[in-house]
């Protein structure tokens, strides 16, 4: 049986909607495991957000439209990211549409947006995270984008779909210097993209070393549970990103009714394990210097470009 | 094992020794550096010995068995048990910090990549594209020696030369005859011991293993 590709993507933004804060529950369980405390349930976070959703926004006089949009647009852009990356099938709709520098522009106008309003209310929190955050991503971005092109020279295209498919095929696809290299450079800059442990503290609101929550410190109410939750899909989709790109076995090529339901059912382990790994690395490093952020992403910078350059040199 | 399988996986391990060089370059704790050493003289060893066996070419293993010998096992611990002596335990500095370091790294790889182009247009055997990271496994060594201050960090930056020199002959052409191989590994053995002694009378001149020290021999004008 046959499901029509616009049905798998409605399913695949259903999922991401549902899907993001329960892997972000989970990432906090194992955490809680590992570090011996009582776990809270994986529900939390969807508690959080009808917690936030039901209070009222308390807005500064001075803020301007771009703070009232930039949630809207910050959420919007995950949703339509989460649409473009084959998580069920490579059969989608919008696939077509955008490809992965698209993708990774789309995450940029979402930070830009953030930053924007970060400045916008003018306290001096707000500044510095966005200023912080843009240090960041101007480090962060030519290493995701050579990461990009290095995968799609072995995927063969640009368009994620493709490169999925290609990959999935290609069998030992894992033993490519070229990979690994991309695979290398892919965690560090997913790490500092989503602001996890070497790079920022998700849990932190201390004045000196918070980048991504002094931007958003001013937000409250729905526009503080549409970021919140627009966060949390940020950590999903690098994470089926990097499903995609490199452990692409088990997203289905055709749109059949068991491969769906199988793919469904490899998604779901494979974030359990992504889940754990990040909890290891978590609690094995410790949130480095931000002057240090320079070299951290700058070895991402490097594994990304000797992941293209071997492609020619050992391939 | 079939020839293109062990070619691939050849090419994995060249790739991981060039991570390995690069590692070397960036890396500012002594003890991390005779480790990364360590790793890069085990991947060159498994490496000789998968080219010994897919070209058939015999003696590549005892090559292999020096390399695993000389490189991963004694000459760590002949600079480790030095660093402890000298009581070694600072960060090394370097004359260029790291983003920079990588960033000319990076164009001595692509560099390197151009200069071998001929030899692999030329060459046979399956290992031919490997012959570019062994040349930049070599320049980054050579880069090391160039931007490290610290005496140890030198050595270990020629020791990696030397590293790539013999996954340059390994790749181009089934590895050096016996004789020389043996011979080379004589000399680093030398080599290691007359560094020893080196380090410490720098060490007990100066004070410090820092060559920039070394500047005070000038005569005073």
């Amino acid at each position: 049986m046959t499901i029509p590709s616009s049905l798998i993507e409605t399913t695949q933004v259903a999922l991401l909607l549902a899907a993001a804060p329960l892997f972000t529950g989970w990432v906090k369980m194992v955490k809680c495991w590992m570090q011996g405390r009582t776990a809270p349930s994986l529900l939390q976070p969807f508690r959080d957000l009808a917690k936030l959703f039901s209070k009222d926004v308390v807005l500064a006089e001075n803020a301007s439209w771009i703070f009232r949009f930039t949630p809207y647009l910050v959420f919007g852009v995950s949703v339509l990211a989460g649409a473009i990356i084959p998580v069920l099938s490579t059969d989608l709709l919008l696939s077509a549409t955008a490809d992965v520098i698209v993708l990774v522009s789309l995450f940029a106008i979402a930070r830009f947006f953030t930053a924007l309003a970060g400045m916008d209310i003018g306290t001096a929190f707000g500044g510095m995270g966005s200023s912080r955050e843009m240090t960041i991503a101007s480090l962060a971005e030519p290493g995701m984008l050579m990461a990009v092109f290095a995968v799609s020279l072995v995927g063969k295209s640009t368009s994620l779909s493709q490169m999925t498919a290609v990959i999935s095929q290609g069998g030992h696809a894992m033993l490519r210097p070229s990979m690994v290299f991309a695979l290398l450079a892919f965690i560090l800059i997913a790490l500092a993209e989503t602001g996890r442990i070497p790079v920022d503290n998700p849990a932190t609101h201390l004045e000196l070393t918070m980048i991504h929550e002094a931007m958003i410190l001013e937000y409250s109410g729905r526009h503080l549970a549409l970021i919140e939750w627009a966060g949390m899909m940020k950590l999903y989709l690098f994470t089926v990103l990097g499903i995609a790109a490199f452990f692409p076995w088990g997203i289905s090529l055709n749109n059949d009714l068991p491969a769906i339901a199988g793919a469904l059912v490899f998604l779901f382990l494979k974030l359990g394990f992504v889940g754990m790994a990040l909890v290891l690395i978590e609690t094995g490093l410790a949130k480095m210097r931000i002057f240090r952020i320079t070299e951290f992403l700058g070895s991402a910078f490097l594994f990304a470009t000797l992941g293209m350059m071997s492609f020619f040199m050992l391939e | 094992m079939n020839p293109t399988a062990a070619a691939q996986l050849n090419s994995l391990l060249a790739a991981l020794i060039l991570l390995t060089a690069f590692a070397l370059v960036v890396q500012r704790r002594m003890n991390a550096l005779l480790h990364i050493f360590a790793w890069q003289g085990f991947l060159l060893a498994v490496s000789t010995a998968i080219v010994g066996f897919v070209g058939g070419a015999h003696h590549l293993y005892i090559s292999s068995f020096l390399t695993l010998g000389i490189k991963v096992i004694l000459l760590p611990y002949i600079l480790h048990l030095l660093i402890h002596k000298l009581k070694i335990r600072k960060e090394v500095d370097s004359v260029i910090n790291v983003p920079t370091t990588m960033m000319i790294g990076i164009i001595l790889v692509i560099y390197s990549y151009h200069l071998t182009a001929p030899i692999r247009e030329l060459s046979t055997l399956v290992t031919r594209s490997t012959i570019a990271v062994a040349l930049a496994t070599f320049m980054l060594g050579f880069l090391m020696m160039i931007t490290r201050k610290h005496a140890v960090a030198q050595i270990i930056g020629f020791l990696a030369m030397e590293n790539g020199l013999l996954f340059a002959a390994t790749s181009a052409t089934y590895g050096m005859p016996l004789v020389v191989e043996l011979g080379v590994a004589l000399d680093l053995l030398i080599a290691a011991f007359i560094f020893g002694m080196f380090f410490f009378h720098i060490s007990t001149t100066f004070d410090s293993l820092d060559v920039d020290q070394m500047a005070r021999l000038k005569e005073e004008d």
